[in-house]
């Protein structure tokens, strides 16, 4: 045990502090999501006398939130789909070639985690407009692609690194051709890596904003995020039902969050702590 | 071999790198994004140098630069700090603080507006019937960037607390106890042993701070889309406006190459850091 007596003391009443103003607006918007929206304004902080789960039934109703999450999770899908695909065999690459080209190709996949969206974000919507792609699902996961590859390039590196060279060479001395020894060698070292990236990645495309917003402008085919963002404002008059929805959004993310808690916080942190 | 890297290099190419090279162009043009661009020479950063708006929006990139180098690290670091003394509640109490940053900005946007700032809806109307005389911070041109960077906050100091936690949790217990032996109390305990200990991870998370800062957009356009007044407005929603709202590309192109050259620089240093810590793990 660390510290003093006084000191512990401190430390939980700090962390009693943290902990409820990290809940106070979760709980809130579960509490008055039950609620009416007469009973909001007169006292949101007040328990729920009755719990109106009709807020919920309506909120999927009027604001068709059915469709909006399926195209969430299709988005997720095809985004995590094409990443994974992409970023393994990459990683593995950038994991065992050396020499200057690679050096660069490196630095070049590390400068672009940094760049901001709104670098590329103009030209690159009024090109895809051009081409027909607004208002497109599998655009939209595409650009994901691009933004989110990054991230698991360096994750999934770090698990090449990882894995002895002596396995391959082991493979190539029995014949194997280099894609024999990706699939069947390196793959199958790769799967807790892969888990990893496939829920932070998931995560982003269905939380992501920006790109949504902008890229996809028409009822029939935004994300459950727009979908919400378009409804509500801040003079929104039916705040009960609001909640409802958001809680809908939310409630699959802090699901998987809960089953699944190490890789998240693990995946999220991954890069940032420094030895 | 290179052949494996090849689709994620392309897609990278081609939606990333490609698109920003011409948005460096596209500054030294006038462009409603449709019809033929025309060659303006400087004329768009002129334009934005005699606006006022744009001034104000550099400002107040600065003024969130400044709020977030401070508030969330010194909470983070604290509660790091706590939890490491804390080993029984330590699991629970870093998915509880973790969990804001999960949840969607523009559900998390929401949620503050009905259910904390609102005047109707909210703890400021709560306050309000309880004698506290509070007016919606969101509606004030002087306040409501601050009232979003409170929002953002929320969302992110648990997140950086449980990233210093787990370097924390990387000094070795013998450095810890040793300096206890010495009767080291808690703040001496966090100045000489916890806050150099995780020094390299501090810097980094500093450096991305003043990165992602120059970059905010996500909140800001949910909950005031830079508004009362241009009050809240910083060089992403600026651009934003510009490019989508009003029809002139050029000038937004030339905010967002603005925006990158500040935070170019700190790219600059975080390349530098991460290179070098990279040549020496391979």
């Amino acid at each position: 045990m660390i510290g003093d007596r006084w000191s512990r003391t401190f430390a939980l009443g700090l962390i009693g502090v943290a902990s409820f103003s990290s809940l106070l607006p979760i709980v809130l918007a579960v509490m008055n999501a039950l609620k009416t929206t007469v009973e909001i304004g007169s006292n949101p902080l007040a328990l729920p006398t009755q719990l109106h789960w009709e807020n919920f039934s309506s909120a999927w109703r009027n604001a068709q939130l059915g469709p909006s999450l399926l195209h969430s999770a299709e988005i997720a899908i095809l985004t995590i789909v094409m990443v994974c695909v992409t970023a393994t065999p990459c990683a593995y690459v950038l994991a065992r070639q050396k020499g200057k080209f690679w050096r660069f190709i490196t630095f070049y996949f590390m400068a672009t985690i940094t760049v901001p969206v709104q670098l590329y974000l103009y030209p690159l919507y009024f090109i895809f407009a051009k081409l027909g792609l607004v208002n497109s699902i599998p655009a939209v996961a595409l650009i994901y692609t691009a933004m989110f590859s990054p991230f698991a390039i360096f994750l999934l590196r770090t698990y090449a690194l990882a894995i002895p060279v002596a396995l391959e060479e082991a493979a190539q001395v029995d014949g194997a051709k280099p894609w024999q020894t990706f699939f069947y060698v390196i793959l199958p070292m790769m799967r807790p890596g892969l888990l990893t990236v496939a829920i932070i990645v998931g995560l982003n495309a269905w939380n992501e904003f920006v790109i949504a917003v902008t890229f996809l402008q028409n009822d029939s085919n935004v994300t459950a995020i727009v979908r919400f963002y378009n409804l509500t404002g801040q003079y929104s008059t039916d705040w009960g039902e609001m909640l409802a929805a958001a809680v809908t959004i939310v409630l699959p993310i802090v699901v998987i969050f809960v089953l699944l808690q190490r890789q998240f916080i693990d995946g999220m942190t991954s890069g940032a702590v420094k030895s | 071999m290179w052949l494996f890297a090849l689709p994620a290099l392309l897609i990278n190419i081609c939606i990333i790198l490609v698109p920003a090279v011409l948005t460096f162009t596209a500054a030294f043009f006038i462009w409603d994004g449709v019809g033929t661009p025309m060659w303006a020479g400087l004329a768009n950063f002129q334009n934005m140098a005699a606006d006022p708006v744009f001034w104000s929006a550099l400002t107040n990139n600065f003024i969130w630069t400044a709020i977030f180098l401070t508030v969330p690290v010194c909470l983070a670091l604290v509660m790091a700090a706590a939890l490491l003394m804390a080993p029984k509640a330590r699991i629970v109490v870093q998915s509880i603080i973790f969990l804001p940053r999960i949840i969607a900005v523009a559900v998390t946007g929401r949620i503050f507006q009905g259910m904390i700032f609102s005047p109707a809806t909210g703890i400021v109307a709560w306050l309000n019937e309880h004698g506290f005389s509070i007016s919606d911070p969101l509606a004030d041109p002087d306040r409501s960037l601050y009232a979003v960077a409170a929002v953002d906050i929320w969302h992110w100091w648990g997140f950086l607390a449980v990233v210093f936690l787990s370097a924390m949790r990387q000094i070795s217990v013998d450095q810890i106890e040793a300096a206890r032996l010495d009767g080291a109390g808690f703040f001496a305990l966090f100045r000489y042993v916890l806050i150099p200990g995780i020094r390299p991870t501090l810097t980094l998370m500093l450096i991305l701070t003043v990165i992602w800062s120059f970059q905010v957009f996500e909140f800001i356009f949910i909950v005031t889309r830079g508004g009362p007044a241009y009050g809240s407005e910083v060089l992403a929603t600026f651009a934003y406006r510009h490019a989508f709202f009003e029809g002139d590309v050029g000038q937004a192109a030339a905010a967002a190459c603005v925006m990158s050259l500040f935070g170019l620089c700190a790219t600059a240093v975080y390349l530098w850091l991460q290179i070098t810590d990279d040549a020496q793990s391979t």
